[in-house]
């Protein structure tokens, strides 16, 4: 946005600084001239000033305001449906994936083969088709199955929806990570439990959970950034979550730049808290081994 | 040995096979109530299978194993009817590895008192007091803090063996428990268990260090492909080996 401004004001497009100054003019000046005028629509008070020219830099914090003729509450509330939809698939995921790799690990040839599938395909499958088909596709046969048995008809909302859809996806990658990493805890650990007498289960517990969370952790933060982002896939079916509520801003106001911009900053921002948070827990699940030096 | 002590550890015609290939062809043992019995033999003499075949670390596939008077109950193929009865014998056989296997994530303490407080279910305090007057046996005292990643291992053996009596067994099972250590590391290892056998505990030690084999035994197995090839006690055994055999694996180790 800097470099259409500095352009059209005659300038260097070499000459970054120079550009950036003379755009702080130009868009004083247009700021100036361009209060926007009272407005129908309370969300789209800047339609006059997207008209005669572009979004102005001044008038970015206007429309990242929280106070209702900005869009800054509508992101928020598009972040935090995102970041409740990413957890509660994650925890979903994890819950598939636990038992998903004990069950290819320790269950029986049936088992096995049901998981294999469920791993293979959706993993296969993009993960837009699998919202779409959830989406639209489930809820029409089991609307269809709810009228034959005179019940009403239900609406999936799009929390559930993107709960359950994202959750078997990440519990497909799960599944894997966690084998993975079951496998990955040296057998004599698991060993000595049996021989003093562990049962399983609190074997798993105790002693197997613990050191494959240390293996297993890497993968699992990638997961959960995936679903972090893979949040904004349920805009196709018009749930309000970060993109979608972004897109709905910027089309409004037309100020696109600003308003994507905006929505990258705070994905940025949920990763970078995220991955904080995975280095605490990853430096307690590796307490006690030795760090390899150089 | 005297015969009228009872029988702790009873082996009865222990067959194992991995696959195609036969492990053990039809073994037998008995260990009384403090007993040691040293088990000694070449690589994949199949010394280590039968220690692991007896508290079912590995499924034996036929015979019968007998602890304390206590029939293991087996299903056809050899492994454990009960898993209720298996681990309750485990708990009743301390396990000590040649890799030690102390469990990385837990302190040195933590690894004594997991299994006592979480599956003995002996309250804490009562755990720790014991955990910390067995390492002050085994000379580990100012260790009880220390993560095992970050000790010798001759620390982490004497550990791992504080960490098998702090269950009080029954009996006590050694498989080759100085063979990953350093040379200088054997002594302070071998001095725990002597003190062990000592004060007159049950035990089977499979090992490869002979002339402790030789101090510390009631009776020696040698084991060859598989089989009993000779036994007895072991200044009969090492003394005046009878088989071929016996005589060159002996020559080859001194």
């Amino acid at each position: 946005m800097a470099l259409p401004y500095g352009l059209r004001a005659g300038m260097e497009p070499s000459l970054p600084r120079v550009g950036r100054a003379g755009e702080g003019g130009v868009a004083g000046r247009i700021r100036k001239g361009t209060d926007p005028p009272a407005c129908a629509d309370p969300h789209n008070p800047f339609r006059g000033a997207q008209m005669i020219g572009s979004p102005l830099l001044a008038s970015t914090l206007d429309l990242l305001a929280l106070e209702p003729p900005g869009w800054g509450a509508v992101l928020l509330l598009g972040l935090w449906r995102s970041v409740l939809i990413a957890a509660g698939a994650f925890a979903l995921g994890l819950v598939i994936g636990f038992f998903g790799a004990y069950g290819k690990l320790y269950g029986g040839p049936v088992t096995r083969d049901l998981l294999a599938i469920y791993t293979t395909v959706v993993r296969a499958v993009p993960e837009l088709i699998l919202i779409l088909i959830l989406y639209f596709a489930v809820t029409d046969a089991l609307n269809q199955v709810l009228l034959a048995m005179g019940g009403e008809k239900v609406q999936i909302s799009g929390v559930v929806a993107g709960v359950l859809v994202l959750g078997v996806v990440q519990g497909a990658y799960a599944t894997e990570v966690l084998r993975g990493a079951i496998q990955s805890v040296p057998a004599g650990q698991i060993e000595a439990a049996r021989a003093m007498g562990m049962p399983a289960a609190l074997l798993a517990r105790r002693v197997t959970l613990p050191l494959m969370l240390a293996l297993a952790l890497p993968g699992l933060a990638n997961l959960w950034l995936i679903a972090t982002k893979d949040t904004a896939l349920l805009a196709v079916v018009g749930f309000a979550e970060l993109t979608q509520s972004t897109r709905q801003a910027a089309s409004t106001t037309k100020a696109f730049f600003t308003f994507y911009a905006a929505a990258g900053v705070l994905y940025l921002a949920v990763s970078i808290l995220s991955t904080l948070v995975f280095a605490l827990i990853e430096r307690r699940a590796r307490r006690g081994q030795r760090r390899v030096a150089g | 040995m005297t015969t009228d002590r009872p029988e702790a550890i009873r082996v009865d015609g222990l067959h194992k096979s991995f696959g195609a290939h036969e492990v053990l062809k039809g073994v037998s043992l008995t260990a009384r109530e403090g007993d040691v019995v040293a088990i000694i033999g070449g690589s994949g003499s199949g010394k280590s299978t039968m220690l692991r075949c007896i508290n079912f670390l590995e499924t034996p596939s036929s015979g019968r194993i007998t602890i304390a008077g206590e029939t293991v109950a087996m299903r056809p193929d050899g492994s454990p009817a009960d898993r209720r009865q298996i681990e309750r014998i485990r708990q009743s056989l301390g396990m000590v590895f040649q890799s030690f296997n102390l469990w990385t994530h837990r302190t040195v303490l933590e690894n004594l008192i997991e299994v006592p407080v979480h599956v003995l279910k002996l309250p804490k305090d009562q755990a720790i007091a014991r955990a910390r007057k067995l390492l002050a046996r085994v000379g580990l005292a100012e260790k009880e803090g220390a993560y095992p990643a970050f000790m010798s291992g001759g620390q982490q053996q004497r550990a791992a063996i504080a960490r098998a009596l702090c269950m009080e067994p029954r009996a006590m099972l050694f498989d080759e428990p100085t063979s990953a250590l350093d040379p200088e590391l054997v002594g302070e290892v071998l001095q725990v268990i002597r003190g062990l056998a000592e004060e007159g505990r049950t035990m089977i030690l499979v090992t490869h260090e002979m002339k402790f084999a030789r101090e510390v035994a009631d009776h020696v197995i040698y084991l060859h492909n598989g089989r009993i090839e000779e036994e007895g006690p072991p200044d009969q055994l090492f003394g005046g080996p009878k088989s071929d055999r016996l005589k060159q694996f002996l020559k080859s180790v001194a």
